[in-house]
């Protein structure tokens, strides 16, 4: 439990980095290829500027991803064993074509300025948003496979059993992969649009940096409109699949205890996990419309399902709902700026840039979410249907090793976090380097000598 | 068929865990002297001078980490798992110097440096010292038990000649990182840095001695196979002429060579520990019967195979990549606007 505790508070701080710079990995590439097109100083002094938030935001999500990537090693030794011949794999690849591409090319891009001509530095960027959208495709690959396992054997081995590879492309396009990685990058696309919202509108409300700020929120606002919009798409598909693949899980998303009968789609309630009832506003027979297409439709329930392999509902029926509220106002909002934008008046809309200015936190907490509820909706299986989360962990690893580490590790945490925080606020509040490249080293050292 | 490719993946797993020595190797290094220069503008140089590079180095040991994983999976679990704190150390520091790296030089603030400074510091210190004690203890033998499970403490890991070994590591981490910066440095820093590197060969060359000692009394199964196979003692007579190149080069002020020359010193040592190691890959003591070897850990034939594949399409990319970053990046350091 404590190494489970351990886990998702540490993958819960990671992914707080990886999608923001995913994100703005789009928007670099679109403001730089405007700067090619156009050769506005303008666009470069913007590429500039979030590229060195991009800088911040990748050295701490580097920072707590090695963490990661041994934690299945150090405490989860049994699964290590049990799955290393596929998700050990899929991992690797990640390193080898993901990462390396990533952090190779970042270093033109945040320090090639001077070095590399704009086609090549351009080309460089290109690569980062490359490395980085393939990081996530390798993830998202091997923890589908951790929902819907597919091209494997159980095979004796060396005293136990374990999981070996028989199909590669089958394991890699399980039945789950290609809905849930479409819904993954929109939603880092999501936090890294909002991110750039964020800024440029608080830099409109205060009357800064301005023709840097509208060129800013013009990428980011079109870029909030399109993946919201996908993921009413990727979500709506996501959604059917689990359906299909997992079907304890969706029924712990809507709470739908009955063991074959037509689902209700509830907009917002409570799951009472005793009575198996659920008290809240619904709309009958939708679920199964929206799944089968037929309100009268029956669905697999939680009753199916003895009560040791159900997941925990109320939890995951919260951060379920919470989410796709979220994702809703999300999908709101950038209409109505979209709307404000077409009648050129977003940048005078002060209560709109306000509200933009503390949605960066909605596809955060959304991501956070949504992950919170595929994973905890995945219990008590560690790989669905096949190993169960207690069965997994690292027999050597005592309880009281877990706890200092997670002392340890919550304290580095908090100061980083801290420190991450404080460096953000100064560089938003510095802005942007006003006349191109040089002046941002010379300003900064101006204002602190 | 099964023989070879396991082979061949013990060897891949060592080239990416030599690489990942060579190239950290000199930027760990860097950290560990960082503290002894004292001007501002000089720790900036030392930072710039892995500035663009130290996280693609990283990369390296995450994807032997997954190398490991994907090819010896028992390998992984044990090992994670029975270094359990130490590996959680090992993480907070290699933590704490990257975000070092990032944050120092974004305030002016001397109390602010000074902190990161120490953190970036302490971090490539502490670092160097828990890989050599890990590569250590692995070549020393751990209780294992019948499952390949650790059955020993934290504190265990702790023994003199695991210690020994991490001495060594960072020495070698040190002198690497030294003549790096000869390449990187100009000026008044250059010739502080250049005084350094005679201390740092001769730290080296005293733990090295040591070790190779203390390898010959107490640890015969570490030189086993070079009894058995007497004409790979060339590798070790090879590591023993690139050590003893590196003064000359440096006398003779062809940095570039020295560096050289300090590279292949690392891969020859780690090919050394290889040929020691191999077939296993952790040593169980005392229960020798118990060691995981390339065979008892090893994943699928088929995993195997397929992950051949995905190295010989990846490596050639990362390489040809590495190599234009490092030939853009090449020459003096001199801070720019883009600098940290």
């Amino acid at each position: 439990m404590l190494s489970r505790i351990q886990f998702a508070g540490t993958i819960a701080f990671h992914y707080l980095f990886p999608p923001l710079t995913i994100g703005l990995s789009v928007i670099l590439v679109v403001l730089e290829a405007q700067y090619l097109r156009s050769g506005k100083p303008l666009y470069a002094q913007a590429t500039r500027f979030w590229a060195k938030i991009f800088g911040l935001i990748f050295a701490i999500g580097v920072a707590t991803g090695i963490v990661m990537e041994f934690q299945f090693g150090t405490n989860w030794a049994r699964y290590s064993s049990y799955v290393g011949d596929i998700f050990g794999s899929l991992l690797a690849a990640e390193g080898i074509f993901a990462f390396f591409l990533e952090s190779g090319f970042l270093a033109i891009l945040l320090f090639g300025w001077e070095r590399v001509g704009r086609r090549l530095h351009f080309f460089a960027t290109v690569m980062v948003t490359l490395g980085a959208h393939f990081s996530a495709v390798w993830i998202v690959v091997a923890n589908s496979w951790q929902q819907t396992p597919a091209g494997y054997r159980i095979v004796e081995h060396a005293g136990g059993s374990r999981a070996e590879l028989t199909g590669f492309w089958q394991a890699v396009l399980n039945p789950s992969t290609v809905d849930r990685l479409t819904h993954t990058l929109l939603g880092c696309w999501q936090a890294g649009a909002f991110l750039v919202l964020s800024v440029s509108a608080y830099y409109l409300l205060k009357q800064r940096h301005q023709a840097f700020a509208r060129a800013s929120i013009k990428v980011a606002l079109g870029l909030a409109v399109v993946a919201s919009l996908g993921q009413l798409i990727t979500g709506h598909q996501s959604a059917r699949g689990v359906a299909v693949t997992q079907p304890a899980k969706l029924a712990a998303f809507e709470g739908h205890y009955p063991a074959s009968a037509p689902a209700t789609l509830y907009l917002a309630g409570w799951v009472d996990e005793t009575s198996e009832r659920v008290a809240g506003v619904g709309l009958p027979g939708w679920l199964s419309l929206f799944v089968h297409g037929d309100p009268r439709a029956p669905m697999t329930g939680l009753r199916a399902f003895a009560p040791p392999d159900r997941p925990p509902v109320q939890a995951v029926f919260q951060s379920y709902h919470l989410m796709v509220a979220i994702g809703l106002g999300l999908i709101g909002l950038s209409l109505i700026g979209l709307v404000y934008w077409w009648r050129g008046r977003l940048h005078h809309t002060r209560w709109l840039l306000r509200v933009f200015v503390v949605a960066v936190a909605g596809p955060q907490i959304a991501n956070q979410l949504g992950w919170f509820s595929a994973e905890v909706g995945r219990q008590p299986w560690i790989v669905y249907g096949l190993l169960r989360t207690a069965d997994a962990s690292s027999p050597t690893v005592s309880a009281r090793d877990v706890m200092t580490s997670m002392v340890m590790f919550g304290l580095v945490y908090a100061l980083l976090f801290a420190a991450y925080l404080y460096l953000l606020h100064q560089k938003i509040r510095t802005g942007p380097a006003e006349n191109g490249a040089l002046a941002l080293s010379e300003r900064t050292h101006g204002q602190r000598a | 068929m099964t023989a070879d490719l396991n082979t061949a993946w013990f060897v891949l797993v060592g080239m990416l865990l030599t690489g990942y020595a060579l190239l950290d190797g000199f930027d760990l290094g860097v950290g560990a002297l960082h503290l002894w220069v004292r001007k501002d503008e000089h720790r900036r140089i030392f930072l710039n001078a892995i500035g663009p590079v130290w996280d693609g180095n990283e990369v390296w040991l995450v994807t032997g980490g997954g190398a490991l994983f994907a090819a010896f999976p028992r390998v992984y679990a044990s090992v994670c798992s029975g270094f359990y704190l130490a590996f959680m150390a090992l993480l907070c520091m290699l933590i704490f110097r990257a975000v070092s790296i990032e944050f120092r030089s974004k305030q002016r603030a001397s109390w602010w440096r000074q902190a990161w400074d120490v953190g970036f510091a302490a971090g490539s210190v502490g670092a160097a010292l828990l890989t050599g004690i890990a590569l250590g203890n692995i070549a020393w033998g751990i209780p294992l038990d019948g499952r390949g499970h650790y059955a020993g403490s934290f504190v265990a890991l702790l023994s003199p000649y695991p210690l020994l070994v991490g001495v060594t590591t960072l020495a070698l981490f040190m002198m690497h990182g030294c003549i790096f910066l000869l390449l990187k440095t100009e000026g008044e820093l250059h010739a502080i840095v250049r005084g350094w590197v005679r201390n740092t060969i001769i730290f080296f060359t005293l733990s090295y001695m040591m070790t190779t000692m203390a390898t010959l009394l107490y640890v015969p199964h570490m030189t086993e196979a070079l009894r058995r196979h007497p004409q790979l003692l060339g590798v070790a007579v090879l590591t023993l002429l690139a050590v003893a190149n590196i003064p000359r080069e440096v006398f003779r002020r062809r940095d570039f060579r020295a560096f050289l020359s300090s590279c292949a010193a690392v891969a020859l040592l780690l090919t050394l520990f290889g040929i020691g190691m191999y077939p296993h890959m952790v040593y169980s003591n005392p229960a020798a019967a118990h060691s995981l070897t390339i065979y008892n850990a090893a994943s699928s034939p088929k995993t195997l195979r397929i992950m051949l594949v995905i190295a010989m399409l990846g490596v050639p990319l990362v390489l040809s990549y590495t190599v234009s970053i490092y030939w853009i990046f090449r020459g003096k350091v001199r801070l720019d606007a883009s600098s940290y």
